[in-house]
Formats: structure tokens, sequence, C-alpha cells
């Protein structure tokens, strides 16, 4: 059993090829844990995993949650405000408060980019990024490749469309760079106000518009759209939204027999994707959720080294 | 009590002197300048392999006192001055409370006759607590001692307020100072847009939010003819701007900084170091080149530090939260030795020209030029010196300099302040 190259998971430019498909292969062995009557590894008896999410999360909580559960650790949940610890304690003195209670491995979920890197400095524990500001979110660019992997057999090659608020999107941050490194091909599809200012040193693509890019593409990812921003909204209405960026029915029919349809979650049923297209056979959404579990098993496991028997003893 | 500064090359290029030379001081001038000199009593000042400018003035220092005594204070500011080769610093008015009143520039003007070891000369704000929504009293602050007027920190928004303020500064023929920042545009932005933005999830403040400012602020000086001055210039547009007013004729002066000169956006990388964070954010080596040119052709007329202290427990929070701002007194002369005179691209009068001349002639500050009968604020220099930037060598309350680690060539070894010392052989003096 080999483990990573680096000891953290801060963003994906930490991952080599290597790296990708070592997460990916260890998460096939937890996968069919996963699927047993009894679901509970003794792997990381012992170890202390702390969950530190400082920005509102039900789902990926609970998937890191569950994840260190079946893995027998001693999973612990803090939650708060990033505000908060400007007006408190600062990120570095609850680093150092969680260090000195030695805690083996902590996942951090945080409203500013660059806040798990301040827990790789102050800390000796390994450090997982479970979403930082808009910058990245590792383990979600791992579960999409997996589940990606699953059903189209293959990563290299793919083009893979990604769709929506790409500039304040932390998935995308990290789907991009993922996509690069395992020889797919990310296809940006956006109006220009949710565009990075440089897409271009991230290595993907930019597509004119949805129509254009669908009939080539393997896969459509279409993020989530941001509804709660009132005042200074990238776009006129989620109406207009839908019609030129929405993944509907219609558009189904001009793209690939086998373009496979995924969404990070949750979803805004008739804006960036119909009812129809996410409750068809095409949308693998809740396969991303599933292998989530899995992937975050593996990242534990192989940062913590685990022992004795291999994944799936 | 004489002074004799013996054997160090004098360069004063507006007294039409550069050569290796005595110089007496007495009772606070400049008596006289040739070879040979002696002085019957005094003290004599070794200066050969050192060079002797007139003292250097930075147009752009943020002090903190009042306010912020704990990040910096008017003793600890120009401390650091001295310690950095400086005669005189320019105080920017974003104190708390902001330098908005007679009373206010009163205050700093008594504060660094009391604990000032350089000379203070205090801006006021253009605008009542920096709103950017009334008149702030200009005419009082200027007979109290102000010497120009900006809304530093935070520049004044509505371009019809903004013009009300150079149509009144104008009665007095004062200078207004203009921080170049479309708020729209800059918004929640921490890293220049571009390339670090998009690698590191940061918001990103496009050059464009300077470039519309410059842009509006040269055609109100045209309109109004208020002398206008650009402060801290980050991109290749801006200066562009500057170059076509000048040409037209257009009476304004610009500033840039060293860290806009000697560093840019790729510096920054997934370490997130909040040290690299200022207002307007490091922008691209191209942007840094352009720069560096603007200055050497003299479209831009001085280099300014934007020296601003920081405590340690705000730079050491996230990148988004932490504020922006370096210090800059201390490294600023040592920064261009190293990067422009040393390599050729600038030969000594250029520096006296963009550190010495170029600010007071900006400003309207009094001349200092090397000749019997001037006032003695001198710098002496030396080029050979090395200067390891750790948090050790700051005299400065703060220590969060962009350029700590590196090793720089070249250092102020003596400031004369009006004849006295204010730094005497690497040493500040109390």
């Amino acid at each position: 059993m080999s483990g990573l190259t680096s000891r953290h998971i801060i963003s994906m430019d930490d991952l080599t090829a290597a790296d990708i498909t070592t997460v990916l292969d260890t998460a096939e062995s937890f996968k069919e844990v996963n699927e047993r009557r009894i679901k509970k590894l003794p792997t990381l008896r012992g170890r202390t995993i702390i969950n530190l999410f400082l920005e509102p999360s039900t789902r990926t909580r609970t998937s890191f949650e569950i994840a260190a559960k079946r893995l027998s650790a001693d999973a612990i949940n803090m939650t708060g405000s990033a505000s908060a610890t400007v007006k408190g304690e600062s990120l570095r003195d609850t680093a150092k408060t969680l260090s000195a209670m030695a805690c083996d491995l902590i996942v951090v979920r945080h409203a500013y980019a660059g806040a798990p890197q301040v827990l790789t400095e102050c800390m000796d524990a390994h450090v997982i990024n479970g979403g930082d500001g808009r910058h990245q979110h590792p383990t979600q660019a791992l579960l999409d490749l997996f589940t990606i992997r699953q059903h189209a057999g293959r990563l290299a090659g793919l083009r893979v469309g990604i769709v929506g608020d790409i500039c304040h999107s932390r998935v995308a941050g990290s789907l991009v760079p993922a996509l690069r490194t395992v020889g797919a091909t990310p296809v940006l599809i956006a109006p220009p106000t949710l565009l990075p200012a440089r897409p271009d040193v991230l290595g993907a693509e930019v597509a004119p518009s949805l129509d254009e890019a669908l009939p080539e593409l393997d896969v459509v990812y279409l993020l989530r759209v941001q509804m709660e921003r009132a005042a200074g909204m990238p776009f006129p209405s989620l109406r207009e939204y839908a019609r030129f960026w929405g993944m509907n029915e219609a558009r189904l029919s001009s793209a690939r027999p086998e373009l496979l349809v995924m969404h990070p979650g949750p979803m805004n049923r008739g804006v960036e994707i119909s009812s129809a297209v996410a409750d068809s056979p095409r949308a693998i959404v809740l396969d991303q959720v599933n292998a989530g579990v899995a992937v975050r098993m593996a990242v534990m496991y192989l940062l913590l080294g685990g022992e004795g028997g291999g994944a799936a003893a | 009590m004489a002074l004799l500064l013996k054997g160090g090359r004098i360069v004063d290029p507006e007294a039409g002197i550069d050569r290796v030379a005595d110089m007496v001081v007495r009772d606070g001038l400049i008596v006289e300048i040739g070879e040979d000199l002696a002085i019957p009593k005094g003290q004599t000042i070794e200066c050969a392999e050192k060079v002797v400018v007139p003292g250097l003035v930075d147009l752009h220092t943020h002090l903190r006192e009042p306010g912020r005594e704990d990040k910096e204070t008017v003793a600890s500011g120009t401390r650091a001055a001295a310690h950095g080769g400086f005669t005189a610093v320019c105080a920017m008015p974003n104190t708390a409370p902001v330098c908005d009143t007679g009373s206010a520039v009163r205050f700093l003007v008594e504060r660094a006759e009391e604990t000032g070891s350089v000379r203070v000369h205090p801006l006021g704000a253009l605008t009542a607590g920096q709103k950017g929504e009334a008149l702030a009293e200009m005419g009082d602050m200027l007979a109290e001692g102000a010497v120009a007027f900006s809304d530093d920190g935070r520049g004044v928004q509505d371009a019809g307020m903004m013009r009300r303020c150079m149509d009144y500064a104008k009665a007095f023929g004062a200078v207004v100072v203009s921080h170049c920042e479309d708020e729209s545009l800059a918004g929640s932005g921490v890293v220049n847009e571009g390339v670090v933005s998009t690698r590191l999830g940061l918001a990103g403040q496009p050059a464009a939010a300077e470039e519309t400012m410059v842009a509006r602020d040269i055609a109100l000086a045209e309109l109004t003819g208020c002398r206008l001055h650009l402060a801290h210039l980050s991109t290749a547009g801006s200066a562009e701007l500057v170059r076509a007013a000048k040409a037209r004729g257009v009476a304004v002066t610009a500033e840039v900084t060293p860290h806009h000169l000697f560093l840019d956006e790729d510096a920054i990388t997934p370490a997130y170091e909040t040290g690299l964070k200022m207002n307007p954010p490091l922008r691209t080596a191209a942007d840094r080149e352009a720069l560096v040119e603007a200055l050497l052709d003299g479209t831009i007329d001085c280099v300014a530090t934007d020296h601003a202290p920081h405590a340690p427990h705000e730079k050491e929070l996230e990148f988004e939260l932490a504020p922006f701002g370096t210090t800059g007194l201390e490294t600023a002369l040592s920064l261009m030795i190293t990067h422009l005179v040393e390599p050729g691209r600038m030969d000594w009068a250029d520096l006296v020209r963009v550190m010495a001349d170029g600010p007071r002639s900006a400003f309207g500050l009094p001349e200092v030029r090397f000749e019997p009968g001037a006032v003695a604020d001198i710098t002496v220099i030396d080029p050979e010196a090395r200067v390891e930037v750790r948090r050790e060598w700051f005299v400065s309350k703060s220590s969060n300099s962009a350029f700590l680690g590196a090793t720089l060539l070249g250092k102020a070894t003596d400031v004369l302040v009006g004849g006295r010392f204010a730094l005497k052989n690497g040493k500040v003096v109390d």
C-alpha cells in the first residue's frame, strides 16, 4: 500500500497523477465495504479526526464524518463561523489549540481561501481541505473523478464541460486542475460575468456557449447557481440563466448518447438543471454522493498510513 | 557647532555638483563645499567611499498616531525614517480620528516637534472624515502646517465631489493627492485580477479600477487647474496616462512605491503570504517593468514608500482578512540602490531626483540645495554596506515588510536634519 506524495491535501496541485490513481483505486475497495451490511473497518482505531467546519455545511461534513467513523477513527465535529474566529480567537490559535489536543487529522472548511494552509503551518496533524473560500475543494474533485471513471471507464481524453459560476466556485477550482492532471480536457462554459480573469492559466478551454460545446462533451458538470446574491447579480434573471446555461431535455438530445450529467449538489431544479434531466439515467449525481464517502475514507486512510491487511481487509 | 563631512562623493544635480569634496555645516546650514577644507573645532565625519546627497523625503508615510500607537507613533515612525535615510516624511491623514481639522494638524506638528527624529509634514484629509461627502477645512489645515490634501486609503468616489475638492484646493494653491481606486471595480479584491486571483481563488482588483480613476483625476486637473499628485501608481496603463497628460502640459505629478517597482504578483504563492497583500495590489511583471521605465524617463516623479505598519496578529490572519500594506521607510533606499543604481540603470543624480528633489518639488516643500546658505538636511550613504532584511533590522514598531529575507546593497549611515544628527554611523540618535 503506497501513501501519497504530500502529507496534506490542500489543493489538487498537491497530487500527482499517480497519487490520484492511488486514491481512486483505494476508494474502489472502500466502496465495496460501504455496500456491506457491516460497514466498519478497524483501520484507524484510536486515531482522532476533527472536522473543523467554520462555514455552514451539512453534506460535506456528514460525508467526512461517516468516512471517519467507518474507519473507526474518533471523529469530532467542530462548527462555527470564520467571522467568529476574527472577533475572538484567530485561526492560528484555534489550530494550535487543536494541535495541543493531539489530533491526527483535521478536515477544514473555511470561508476564506488559504485557511487550510494556515493550519499546516501551525499544527502537526495532517490537513484535508474541505473547501476554502473560492479556492479549492479537492475531495470533491476526487469523488468526481471517481464517479466519471466508474461510468466512462477512463479519464484520459474525455472532454468535461463545467457550466456556471466558475469564478466563485471552489468545486471548479479543484476540478479543472484535477482533470488536467489525469489527461482530460476541462471546458469552461459561463457568461463572462462568471468566468475567472485568466482561465488560460488554469489550462482550461473556454467555450462560447453551452449549445456549441455540448455535442463534443463526454461529461457536463453543472455548478450550483448562488441564488442568495440579490444585488449585483451576474445575470439578469434565473429564467434567462436557465434558457442559456441550464441543462434541459432539449439540450440532451443534441448531446452524445453516453453524456454524463453531474452536479455537486444541492441542485436548483429548473435553474441549472431541469427536473427531467436531474431524474434521468444520464444524471449520476447520487453516485457522486456515494463515491464521496469512499473517496474520503481513502484519503484519510492514505494520509494516516492505515495499517494491517490493506484497505478492504 | 561645526561639522566637516570629509571626502564624500557629493551629489546634487540641482546644484550641478557630483564630485568628491568636503562640506562644512555650521549652525544648521551648509556653509562651504570644496576641496581640503578644515574646521578649527567641531566634528569631522569621514565620508570616503560614501555618497552625500540632499536629505531624502518620503511623500507617503502612515505614522498611525493618533489612534494606532501600537503599530507606529510619530516617534517610532520618524526614527524608522532616519534609519532609512530620510530627513522628512509626509504623514497621511487616515489616522483615528482622521486628520481633517486645523487642530488635528497642529497636534501632529507639535507631536513631531516633541518626539520626532526627522521633519514631519502633515497631509490633511480632502473631505471631512475622509467620507467623500463634504469638504474638509483645507484653509485652516494649511495655516496650521498641512502640505497637501488626500483621502488616501479611500479615494473620493464621486467625481463631482472630487471636482469640488480640486476647485476649492486651488483657492489656496494646494496640492491634491489622489488615491486612485474605483471601489465599484475594485470590489472586495485583495490581489491583482489576473493570474494570481485565478490560481488562488481570491477576488481580484482589475488594473482598470486604478486607471479609470487616474484618467478621471487627470481630466479634473485639466478642468480645475488644481495641482494633482497621484499616489502609489501600480499599472503600466496608469504610467501611460500620466505620460500623455504631462505631454499635454497638465500639472500632474506621480509617485511609485518600492514594492510596486521591485515585486510583482508572481511572488504570491499558495502559501498566501499576507506580507505581500497591498493596496493597490502587486501587479504583473510587465506592469513592474513599465513603472521602472516611467520612473527612469521622468514620467513618474518620485519614489514614495506608502509605509504601512501593521501589528503581527493582524497580518497573521487569513489572506482575505489581513490588512493591506507593507512597511517601507527602512528598505526603500537600499532597494533603489540594489535594483537600480548598482546595476547601472540609474546614477546617483537620478536617485537624488526621485528620492529628494522630486518629492520636495511635488509638494512644494522647501528646497535643499548643496550650496552655501542651504539648510543642512543631508543623507550620507554607504553604497557597499549590506543589509539583511530581518525583523531585528527594523527600528519601526512594526516589521511587516514585504522584503523580509532579502539581502540588499547600500544603506544610509548618517542623516542630518537641520545640521543635527538623526542617524549617526548607522544608529538612530535620540
